[in-house]
C-alpha cells in the first residue's frame, strides 16, 4: 500500500510530528537522537511553542538539529551553545530557548559554558544525549566514557589512570543553586521514551516560566561508535551506563 | 537623555554610547585595559532605563558566543576586550562573520605577546585587519583616536555592521582607552522595538511569530559547491565596503614632501612632531588611517607621487607598514619607527626617527 | 593659550585627583583638555603621574617629554621631571623629602611648603588642593570660579559639604605662592 491508499482507508495510526521536517535524517539506524527529536518536534506543537522557539544546536552528531525541526535555529561553536542560549533568552525573555548538546560538547569543551550558564540559573533547557563516545569525529573517547569502554582513542579501553573517570556532570549540575530540574533519562523503551517526553516538557514549562535552568539528560546508544547493533547497543546500554549513570530524577525544585 | 559635554575615559564613553545608541546588549570579561567599559555599565544600570543587558561573561569565549547568540537574534549587542582576550574571541568571531551577523568588538590594545603587558599597544594590527580567526573574512576596523571618536565610532561600527551585516571592531590602544578628554555623547534613541528588529532583520532567529519560514542561523555548509558560493558572497560584500567605507584624515599633506602614516593615538603624538618639524622648516605632513580596513589604499598611493619619503609609526614592530609598502609600490623609501612592550614613543623621538631615517640616509 | 602639565608624586598623594580636578576646571572654562596617567599597579603605592593639557585649540598629542610646568612631589619625579620642563618653563616642587632640590637656573622654580602648611591646617587630605591653588596662582591656566566648579564636578554629591574646607585649601596655596 502506498502512503495515500493508507490514508484513504482510515487505517492510519501514526504520523510524522507536524515539526518534524521531512527530510532525511542523517543519524545512523539505531541512534537515539531520531527519538529525542521526535519528542521535541511533538512537544514544541502539543505546547503551542513552535513559533517562540529558538533551539541551539551543538557541534558532534547533533549539528545538524537544525535541518530536523521547523523553528529558528542557531548552530554554535564547539561547546557553546549554553552562552549563545544565555543572550537569545536574556534579550527575547518571552522565547522558548533551548540547547541540544552532545557529551563532548556539554561536558568536554563546553564544560565551562554549561555550568555557568546553569548556575546564572539562565531560564533555559539544555537537552543532553550522553552516548559516552564522539559519534561524529569517528567513536573517540568522550569525557562520559566509561572504564575499560574501547573508543579509537581509547583502543585498549579507558584506563582512569590515564584518561581519568567518566563525568558525571548532571550530578555536578544539581549541585548549583541555578538549575531547577536536573534529570536522567533514556529512550530505549516505549515507557522510556514516555518519561523522557514529560521530562522535557517540565524542563521547557520551567523555562517558559522563568524557574532556573532544566538539564534533562538523556544516557543513548550509539551503535557505530560502539560497534554493536542497535538492538546489542541498547542491551549494553542497559547493563553498562545505567550502573555509572542510573536513570531518574537528581534535582526536581 | 539629549546631547552632553562631559570629561570622561575612552572606555567610560564606549559605555555611554553604547546606552545612547540603543544598544540591546553588552557581554564582557574584565581585563586591563578595558574593564572601565563593563564597569561603567553596570553603574550606570541601562536594564532600569532602556532595557539594554549587561552581562559579565565567565571568560572572554562564552562572552563572544553570547555576542554571537544576540546578533543571531537581530540585536545590537556588543563585547569588549584587551589583546589576550581578543585573541581567545577569534574562534567567535569568526561564526559572526561567517554567519553573515552584525556585532560590535572593543580592542582596547596591550602589548603582547602572550600575558605581555598592560601598556599600550597597536600589535594586534594583524589580526585586526587580516581577518584574526581562522577562513576568509573581514572585519570593518575603525581606529579612534580620540575620547570623542571612541564614543562616535560606537555608533558607526554598529551602522556599518548592520548595513552590510558583518561584525566591526573599534581597534584601540590602551592610551585612548585610558586618557580622559571632552567628549560630546549623542542624544539617546530608543532601542529598537520586537516588530522593528523583525523588520530590519528579516532573517533573526526571533522565534517564528507567524512567519512561514523557519530562520536558521549557522555557518556550516557541507557541500563545497555552496560553501565557495557563500565564500564568494562574502567578498562581494567585503569588495562593496572597499569601495564606499574608507575613512582617513589628511594634515597638512598639501605642501609636504615627506609623509607620516600613523593610526590612533600614535597619529596625535606624531602630530606634534610634525607642528615641531614645520616649526624647524620641513614640510611633513600626517595621513591618519580611521579605517584600517577598508585600508586607505588609493589615498596613499596618491601621495607616493608627491612626497619624498614616507615614515610609518605604530606601537609594534612594523605591520600597518605592510599596507603602505603595498600601496607605494616602490616609489618612494618607506621608513618604520615604532616601539613595543608598551612603551609610546615621545614627539621628539618621532622627528628624530623622521631625519634618521628619510632625510639624513637620502 | 596651552599649558603642557605633568603632575608627579607618590602614589595616594592624590596626583591623579589632582589632575583630574584641573582637567574639570578647564572643561567647565570651554577650553580643550587631555588627562592622560601613567596607568597600572603604578597607582597603587608606586610613583604616579598625571599629563594635563589645557588648550584653547585642538590638542594634538596626550603624550609629551617635554613640559611647560611641572609640579613634583618626591625625590624620583624631581629627578626624572627637572630635565623635561621646557627652557624658561616652571617647575613646583614640595620641598618635603627632598634632598636634592631642583638644580635648573633656565627654568622658574617654585618651592611650595604644601605638606607643612596642611600638617599646620590638620587636613593632609586637601594636600593636593593647596598644591592646585599654588599651581594657579603661578600658572593661572583656568579662573578659580572654573576651578571650583570643576571641582564640584569631580567629588560625589555626598562630599560636597567638603568643597569650602578644600577652596580654603586652594587659597592657602595660592598666598604660599605669593
Amino acid at each position: 500500500m502506498t502512503r495515500e491508499e493508507i490514508i484513504k482507508a482510515g487505517t492510519k495510526v501514526y504520523s510524522r510530528p507536524r515539526l518534524l521536517l521531512d527530510a532525511n535524517m542523517h543519524y545512523c539506524p539505531g541512534c537515539s537522537h531520531g527519538v529525542v527529536h521526535k519528542i521535541v518536534a511533538e512537544l514544541l506543537d502539543e505546547m503551542g511553542l513552535d513559533d517562540k522557539a529558538v533551539g541551539v544546536a551543538p557541534v558532534g552528531c547533533a549539528v545538524f538539529a537544525y535541518n530536523y525541526i521547523d523553528i529558528d535555529w542557531i548552530e554554535a561553536a564547539h561547546g557553546r551553545a549554553p552562552a549563545v542560549a544565555t543572550a537569545v533568552k536574556r534579550l527575547n525573555p518571552e522565547n522558548l530557548v533551548f540547547t541540544y548538546q552532545g557529551d563532548g560538547d556539554l561536558a568536554a569543551i563546553g564544560t565551562a559554558e554549561t555550568i555557568h550558564a546553569a548556575n546564572r540559573g539562565e531560564n533555559i533547557t539544555i537537552i543532553f544525549i550522553n552516548n559516552a563516545i564522539y559519534g561524529m569525529t569517528g567513536g573517540q573517547m568522550a569525557p562520559t566514557t566509561l572504564e575499560g569502554q574501547k573508543t579509537a582513542t581509547t583502543p585498549y579501553g579507558r584506563r582512569v589512570d590515564l584518561n581519568g573517570y567518566p563525568l558525571k556532570i548532571s550530578n555536578l549540575l544539581a549541585q548549583l543553586d541555578g538549575t531547577c530540574y536536573v534529570t536522567r533519562q533514556a529512550v530505549h523503551t516505549a515507557a522510556a521514551v514516555r518519561k523522557t517526553k514529560a521530562a522535557i516538557k517540565k524542563a521547557f514549562l520551567n523555562s517558559m516560566e522563568g524557574k532556573g535552568a532544566s538539564i534533562v539528560e538523556v544516557v543513548g546508544t550509539c551503535s557505530s561508535g560502539w560497534k554493536l547493533t542497535p538492538e546489542k547497543s541498547n542491551k549494553w546500554m542497559e547493563e553498562n551506563m545505567f550502573e555509572h549513570y542510573p536513570l531518574g530524577d537528581l534535582k526536581n525544585n | 537623555m539629549s546631547e552632553e559635554v562631559k570629561l570622561m575615559k575612552g572606555n567610560e564613553a564606549i559605555a555611554h554610547a553604547a546606552i545612547r545608541y540603543g544598544c540591546d546588549g553588552y557581554f564582557g570579561y574584565p581585563i586591563t585595559p578595558q574593564s572601565e567599559v563593563l564597569e561603567t555599565l553596570e553603574l550606570l544600570m541601562p536594564w532600569e532605563t532602556t532595557g539594554m543587558v549587561v552581562l559579565q561573561a565567565e571568560s572572554e569565549v562564552a562572552a563572544i558566543n553570547m555576542v554571537y547568540g544576540g546578533a543571531a537574534a537581530g540585536k545590537a549587542v556588543m563585547t569588549s576586550s584587551s589583546s589576550p582576550g581578543i585573541s581567545l574571541k577569534q574562534e567567535g568571531i569568526s561564526y559572526i562573520a561567517a554567519a553573515e551577523l552584525p556585532a560590535l568588538i572593543l580592542n582596547c590594545m596591550r602589548g603582547g605577546p602572550g600575558l605581555g603587558t598592560i601598556q599600550p599597544s597597536q600589535a594586534d594590527y594583524f589580526q585586526a585587519t587580516k581577518g584574526g580567526g581562522h577562513g576568509d573574512y573581514h572585519l570593518i576596523v575603525l581606529a579612534p583616536s580620540t575620547v570623542q571618536e571612541m564614543a562616535d565610532f560606537v555608533g558607526l561600527g554598529f551602522d556599518l555592521a548592520f548595513k552590510y551585516r558583518t561584525p566591526a571592531m573599534i581597534l584601540a590602544d590602551g592610551i585612548v582607552g585610558q586618557m580622559m578628554e571632552k567628549v560630546v555623547l549623542p542624544p539617546a534613541r530608543p532601542r529598537r522595538t520586537e516588530e522593528e528588529v523583525r523588520r530590519q532583520c528579516p532573517w533573526a532567529t526571533t522565534g517564528k511569530h507567524g512567519r512561514k519560514e523557519r530562520n536558521v542561523v549557522t555557518s556550516l555548509e557541507m557541500d563545497p559547491v555552496l560553501m565557495e558560493k557563500n565564500n564568494e558572497r562574502f567578498q562581494q560584500t567585503y569588495r562593496t565596503i572597499e569601495e564606499n567605507e574608507v575613512r582617513f584624515e589628511e594634515i597638512g599633506t598639501e605642501d609636504a614632501d615627506y609623509l607620516i602614516i600613523a593610526f590612533g593615538t600614535v597619529a596625535r603624538i606624531a602630530l606634534k612632531a610634525i607642528e615641531d618639524a614645520r616649526e624647524q622648516g620641513i614640510k611633513v605632513g600626517l595621513l591618519r588611517p580611521i579605517t584600517l580596513w577598508p585600508f586607505p589604499t588609493k589615498e596613499i598611493e596618491r601621495l607616493s607621487h608627491k612626497v619624498k619619503g614616507i615614515l610609518v609609526v605604530e606601537l609594534n614592530a612594523g605591520q600597518m607598514i605592510q599596507d603602505v609598502r603595498l600601496a607605494n609600490e616602490g616609489r618612494v623609501p618607506v621608513a618604520h619607527f615604532g616601539r613595543m612592550g608598551g612603551i609610546v614613543p615621545s614627539p621628539t623621538e618621532i622627528l628624530d626617527a623622521l631625519n634618521r631615517e628619510l632625510i639624513e640616509n637620502a | 593659550m596651552k599649558e603642557e602639565i605633568i603632575i608627579a608624586g607618590f602614589g595616594g598623594q592624590g596626583v591623579l585627583s589632582m589632575g583630574k580636578i584641573l582637567a574639570y576646571a578647564a572643561l567647565m572654562n570651554d577650553m580643550e583638555t587631555t588627562w592622560m596617567p601613567a596607568y597600572g599597579p603604578e597607582q597603587r603605592g608606586g610613583t604616579a603621574n598625571v599629563t594635563v593639557i589645557v588648550s584653547d585649540d585642538k590638542i594634538s598629542s596626550p603624550v609629551l617629554d617635554r613640559y611647560d610646568t611641572a609640579v613634583v612631589l618626591n625625590q624620583q619625579s624631581l629627578d626624572k621631571f627637572e630635565s623635561k620642563v621646557k627652557p624658561g618653563g616652571t617647575l613646583i616642587y614640595d620641598p618635603y623629602g627632598i634632598h636634592r632640590p631642583p638644580q635648573r637656573t633656565d627654568i622658574n622654580v617654585h618651592k611650595i611648603n604644601a605638606m607643612d602648611a596642611v600638617l599646620e591646617m590638620g587636613n593632609s587630605k586637601t594636600y593636593n588642593m593647596v598644591l592646585l591653588g599654588a599651581l594657579l596662582k603661578i600658572r593661572p591656566v583656568v579662573p578659580l570660579d572654573a576651578l571650583v566648579k570643576g571641582l564640584k564636578k569631580t567629588l560625589p554629591e555626598r562630599h560636597h559639604h567638603l568643597i569650602p574646607l578644600n577652596q580654603q585649601a586652594i587659597e592657602k596655596g595660592m598666598a604660599l605662592a605669593d
